[in-house]
């Protein structure tokens, strides 16, 4: 048996057939991070022996009947940027290259509650800054696709882990489209939940009214199980949402007959790969045969989507950010004479390049006098994003674009400049400024085998009908048995 | 000098910490001291990923205080970062209100130097935390951070620029003080930093229009310090536009031991706070319910609880003021006629030489160490003769430096009244004994003499002698 290619759902069966132990899962996954991590280098953090061995005790518990949840003793990764107690959380920066949390995040408390097993903790850009995985202060992680290209970012050892079947599945955090795009280069599924959904709290913030934890898994069906062990509301989150529970895993129907689905046609304009945009329209094709009803139209707004979100996360970074000052933990200089020189040398010798290129620019636009031009509209734009988004959804169940105008690109080409990089994000950005619910699953690869991600956005705490929607297509097309990343370099 | 008149003008910035339990946005202790970093956590220490909570005790009491201070409360308002570097501040920023504060457009009524009511305006009432604490060179050299106070809650009282005379400056802080503690927001400590006031000054001439360019002075700590820092500021702008300058709008920091006036950081480091909505909290949205249910439950206030101990217990309007000025002062002032039934003594004792200890000492009334019971059981010894007035001072005096049971102080310090007839009639005949001219004067018409006579008897009987029982011993032996 193959067990690292089994999904989360049929692992979760053959434990409680008594098919597979814990630690035979365990030790499958173990086996192929030494096998494939030097390859791949998703990880910032693994615990391999830390895991084997919470898997001997989950085992032994689940024989007594002393385990309550289905999923317990099944591993997961955890990008870099979500709280673990007593384990590194580097966010991928030499800031906090040694930072070990004393406290969980909300959602690592709820993975612990489910007994999963924390395989390690994943490669990002540094501090979520990025669409590449370059911008991490220790490795390049590779695309498993094609070890030459980035994986997408910034949660881009999440999706490469998930795709490189390093890890079973893996969280991710999404603040422009960092767990989408990345899912979209590696060929996984990649969900980013309702703003409110999920607890950020124990995500360390790039931008708040961003900011959302969410699943990077292989097929729709795991992340529904996931989205079900991490939602709900948190009151250590005023932001988190209070609405109900839901069993995100009952949406999945395979039925989109007379689902509205809308086609924004400005996602398909200029700019978009042509093989991208030819396996889109394949897909709304494969949509209208399932008996889905689908119809172009216009999102003029989203035109503005990119340039309001570099304004808005920006500004929230450079001061969410402040707290890493040498002076209570992280890294300090060793070249100071006063507390200018502190702050000064710490925060130029502990962030990389486009951190500080972020803290830059969202200074810049919180400034006095340039406050209302750039702040301030960006918010009043943001208002418009959101009604432009809320018409559209008096129309529509869901809508389809593509996750990112490009397949995955080559290391290097785009990190030296960053508004190519920060035009990665086209497709993703409006979902964060607006709230909304997106998913990104594989809808083909191009020529030379690079997946292709379909983007489904849903209206706010709609998961479950982009969870149906994606659900459907996968069932229908079938991606996987198809195609495998060939780890060619 | 010029010879023009000028007039000062002013408007106080005061921050109030509120008397809440826990923190306002986790669940630390708020309590003062404790030793460094034992009463924080992730949040208050600004570990990466946390979020705040809004404390909603803290809104209560910051509507309560608006409404104390005759405010609009705002229906929608919403907390903002005001952004800065510096190493008490652990997230680089601090969460307060810019420009949506929970309370607006309030006054308080204070008498200007000639006794007129006057009304000074409340521009804004607002919400914010406190920063940490730096110690420096305390513990072996180098500056250390103290987080216990980080996220303390505050709240900023911020005046119109209404105020004259230093004179009306002590009032009006006495005032707001006197309601916060009425309405038991805070518990207005200085000396504890829990009740903090920045003062903005700016002279003109008399009858000008437009107010003269301000300073802002930070860093008083006593009602004796704004006197005295104002003082000096004032005199200063007055001699720099006597000679033709111009003063320059910056923040001061007052230095209490040279009496000076410093400037606190130059032009180029003007600080530009970058307030932006804090996105991790929620608006707050106040129902109208809510703010009705917080106006119907304010305690009585100084106002009608002045008017109640004139009518009640015939005070005189002075006494009744000055006892219902300090919350402290008049709860123990009710608590001990309570007991004792004595309005009119308690209130003698608390005004007379209680408030002169306090004043002695520097201390506020809420720093009695005794309790209302202890002054009850004063005034009972006295009006049972028990002991004299006299003693009662002394009692008092050891009350402060010895908190017990009045009696027992008595019959320890051996203070007890001497009543018995033969022993006072020995004093008495000792007296008459040893003042021989003293007696001839009397005896030769001059009444006086027998105030002298009484004064060695006291002094014979360290003050214990029943002094009625001694007058009348006196005018009967000098008879024979």
């Amino acid at each position: 048996m193959d067990i690292t290619n089994l999904t989360v759902h049929e692992l979760q069966e053959k434990l409680a057939n008594h098919e597979l132990t814990s630690e035979e899962i365990t030790k499958a996954y173990v086996d192929r991070i030494k096998e494939k991590e030097a390859d791949v280098r998703a990880f910032v953090t693994t615990l391999c022996d830390e895991a084997l061995e919470k898997s001997k005790e989950i085992d032994d518990k689940r024989k007594k009947g002393e385990m309550k949840s289905s999923l317990a003793g099944i591993p997961i990764g955890i990008k870099d940027n979500i709280c673990t107690k007593g384990i590194r959380t580097t966010c991928s920066s030499k800031m906090l290259a040694d930072f070990i949390s004393p406290y969980n995040a909300t959602v690592t408390e709820k993975l612990l509650l489910e007994d999963l097993i924390d395989l390690g903790k994943l490669n990002m850009d540094e501090f979520a800054m990025g669409a590449s995985t370059e911008y991490s202060y220790f490795k390049k992680t590779s695309n498993p696709w094609n070890l030459k290209c980035v994986p997408g970012g910034s949660s881009g050892g999440s999706a490469a882990a998930v795709a490189a079947e390093l890890v079973p599945w893996a969280l991710g955090s999404d603040t422009g489209g960092s767990i989408r795009q990345p899912a979209s280069f590696c060929g996984v599924v990649g969900l980013k939940p309702t703003y409110g959904l999920v607890s950020r709290y124990g995500l360390v913030a790039f931008a708040s009214s961003l900011d959302q934890i969410g699943p990077i898994t292989k097929d729709v069906t795991d992340a529904a199980i996931l989205l079900n062990i991490i939602a709900g509301h948190d009151e250590k989150d005023t932001t988190s949402s209070d609405i109900p529970k839901k069993d995100y895993t009952k949406a999945l129907k395979n039925d989109v007959k007379g689902l509205k689905i809308g086609i924004p046609k400005e996602y398909f304009g200029e700019g978009i790969n042509e093989e991208v945009k030819q396996k889109l329209e394949e897909a709304i094709e494969t949509y209208k045969k399932l008996g889905a009803e689908v119809e172009e139209f216009s999102l003029d707004i989203a035109n503005y989507a990119l340039a309001t979100y570099y304004i808005i996360a920006c500004a929230e970074a450079s001061s969410n950010l402040g707290r890493f000052d040498g002076i209570r933990y992280g890294y300090r200089t060793e070249n100071f004479t006063n507390l200018k020189e502190l702050y000064r040398n710490s925060r130029s010798e502990g962030f990389g390049a486009e951190v500080k290129r972020r803290i830059i620019l969202g200074t810049y636009v919180l400034s006095s006098g340039y406050y209302d031009a750039y702040y301030k509209k960006a918010q009043q734009v943001r208002t418009l994003v959101k009604k432009e988004f809320d018409k559209a959804f008096e129309k529509y169940d869901v809508l389809l674009t593509p996750t990112s105008p490009t397949v995955a690109f080559e290391m290097g080409t785009r990190a030296e400049n960053p508004l190519e990089m920060y035009l990665a994000d086209i497709c993703t950005v409006s979902v964060n400024i607006a709230g909304l619910p997106g998913i990104s699953i594989p809808c083909g690869v191009n020529s030379e085998n690079m997946p292709i991600g379909m983007q489904l956005i849903g209206n706010k705490f709609e998961e479950e009908k982009i969870l149906n929607a994606a659900y459907t297509f996968e069932q229908e097309f079938r991606f996987r048995e198809k195609y495998k990343p060939g780890f060619e370099k | 000098m010029s010879g023009k008149d000028y007039e000062i003008v002013m408007g106080l910035e005061v921050h109030a910490e509120l008397s809440t339990k826990t923190k306002i946005f986790c669940s630390c202790s708020t309590e003062f001291g404790g030793a460094p970093n034992t009463h924080t956590c992730p949040i208050c220490m600004a570990m990466p990923g946390t979020l705040p909570v809004l404390n909603e005790k803290v809104v209560e009491y910051a509507v309560k205080a608006g409404l104390a201070t005759n405010c609009g409360i705002s229906r929608n308002s919403k907390n903002d970062r005001k952004n800065y570097f510096y190493p008490d501040l652990p997230k680089s920023y601090q969460i307060s209100q810019y420009d949506k504060p929970l309370c607006e457009h309030g006054y308080i009524e204070i008498e200007d130097d000639e006794g007129n009511p006057k009304k000074i305006g409340i521009t804004r009432i607002h919400i914010e935390e406190d920063a940490g604490k730096l110690n420096h060179n305390e513990f072996g050299g180098g500056s250390l951070v103290d987080l216990n106070r980080a996220g303390v809650p505050l709240i900023e009282i911020v005046s119109e620029p209404d105020l004259r005379s230093v004179g009306e400056v002590d009032r009006y802080l006495k005032k707001l003080k006197s309601i916060l503690e009425y309405i038991e927001v805070s518990d207005c400590k200085m000396q504890e930093g829990s009740f903090r006031a920045d003062v903005n000054v700016s002279v003109r001439e008399k009858g000008a229009k437009e107010y003269g360019t301000r300073t802002e002075m930070k860093n008083m700590n006593s009602f004796r310090a704004i006197t005295r820092a104002i003082e000096y500021e004032a005199e200063r702008q007055i001699e720099v536009i006597e000679a033709g300058g111009k003063i320059e709008q910056e923040t001061l920091r007052w230095d209490d031991i040279s009496g000076k006036t410093f400037s606190m950081r130059d032009k180029e480091d003007a600080q530009d706070y970058r307030y932006f909505p804090e996105p991790d909290l929620v608006a707050i949205r106040l129902s109208e319910e809510y703010i009705e249910n917080i106006k119907n439950n304010l305690p009585e206030m100084p106002e009608s609880r002045r008017a109640r101990y004139i009518e009640e217990f015939k005070l005189s309007e002075k006494d009744a003021r000055l006892l219902t000025n300090s919350k402290y002062l008049s709860n123990m002032f009710e608590a001990a006629e309570k007991i004792c039934g004595n309005a009119k003594a308690v209130a003698n004792w608390l005004l007379s030489d209680i408030s002169r200890i306090l004043n002695e000492k520097e201390l506020e009334p809420d720093s009695i160490p005794f309790k209302a019971e202890h002054l009850a059981k004063l005034v009972e010894l006295i009006e049972k003769g028990t002991i004299s007035s006299a003693i009662g001072k002394k009692v008092v005096e050891e009350l402060f430096e010895n908190p017990k049971d009045p009696e027992e102080i008595i019959k320890e310090k051996g203070w007890l009244q001497i009543s018995d007839e033969g022993a006072i009639k020995a004093v008495v005949q000792k007296v008459i004994a040893n003042n021989p001219q003293s007696v001839a004067d009397y005896k030769a018409g001059k009444d006086k003499a027998i105030g002298f006579l009484v004064g060695q008897a006291m002094k014979e009987t360290k003050g214990k002698a029943n002094p009625q029982m001694l007058n009348k011993m006196f005018a009967e032996e000098l008879k024979k």
